[in-house]
């Protein structure tokens, strides 16, 4: 599913509203769950997951195809960590 | 950085504030759009959100576990993961503020 056909179902299961009005609820929320991180907020969403964000320190990485040695920058990564509910619904049907 | 821990109310008060919706009814939507994600993750379908990133369900094999406390070898049975790519896009607002909030407490 991408973003598209999420829209396009959500639109689909709220007639009175106008598809345009979904589109910026769809963006709405991942652009507030994107600035939160830019800032080094965490985004916590009870039963779905939480999204942080994670340091990395400055490290000496290799290129794996030619074995050269490379300095990588420390940076800050997204991650995220699913919540329970989702996981227990992801292997309920066994 | 700020530490806040921003939640679903957040979300519907975006919402709110964006798209003009009653706060009933943007709450619901938040709502919507994580059941649909949720839905599809479980139906084992791929999520891609362009400019933010794609969650996947992998499929892990049995593995031979063990307990931290006691040291007992404990069967780890198969099961289904959701993992998040985050999108280069992503990657880079984070980057991006973090060097930003860097140079304010400079």
């Amino acid at each position: 599913m991408t973003k598209s056909e999420l829209i396009a179902r959500l639109a689909e299961r709220n007639p009175h509203l106008y598809q345009r009005d979904v589109e910026r609820i769809v963006s709405t929320i991942f652009d507030e769950i994107t600035e939160a991180l830019a800032r080094g907020d965490r985004v916590e969403l009870r039963g779905f997951g939480a999204f942080s964000v994670k340091h990395r320190e400055a490290r000496t990485g290799r290129n794996p195809r030619t074995g050269e040695t490379v300095q990588v920058e420390a940076k800050e990564t997204p991650f995220f960590k699913t919540g329970k509910e989702l996981r227990e619904r992801l292997n309920a049907e066994r | 950085m700020s530490g806040r821990t921003i939640t679903r109310a957040d979300l519907s008060e975006a919402i709110y504030q964006e798209v003009g919706l009653s706060r009933n009814e943007s709450a619901q939507l938040v709502e919507a759009v994580l059941q649909e994600i949720a839905d599809a993750l479980t139906r084992n379908e791929q999520v891609k959100i362009s400019s933010f990133g794609s969650f996947a369900v992998r499929q892990k094999g049995e593995r031979v576990g063990r307990n931290p406390k006691t040291g007992e070898e404990v069967p780890i049975l198969p099961r289904r993961v959701l993992v998040f790519r985050p999108s280069h896009v992503l990657k880079g607002r984070i980057n991006a503020g973090a060097a930003a909030s860097r140079t304010r407490t400079a």
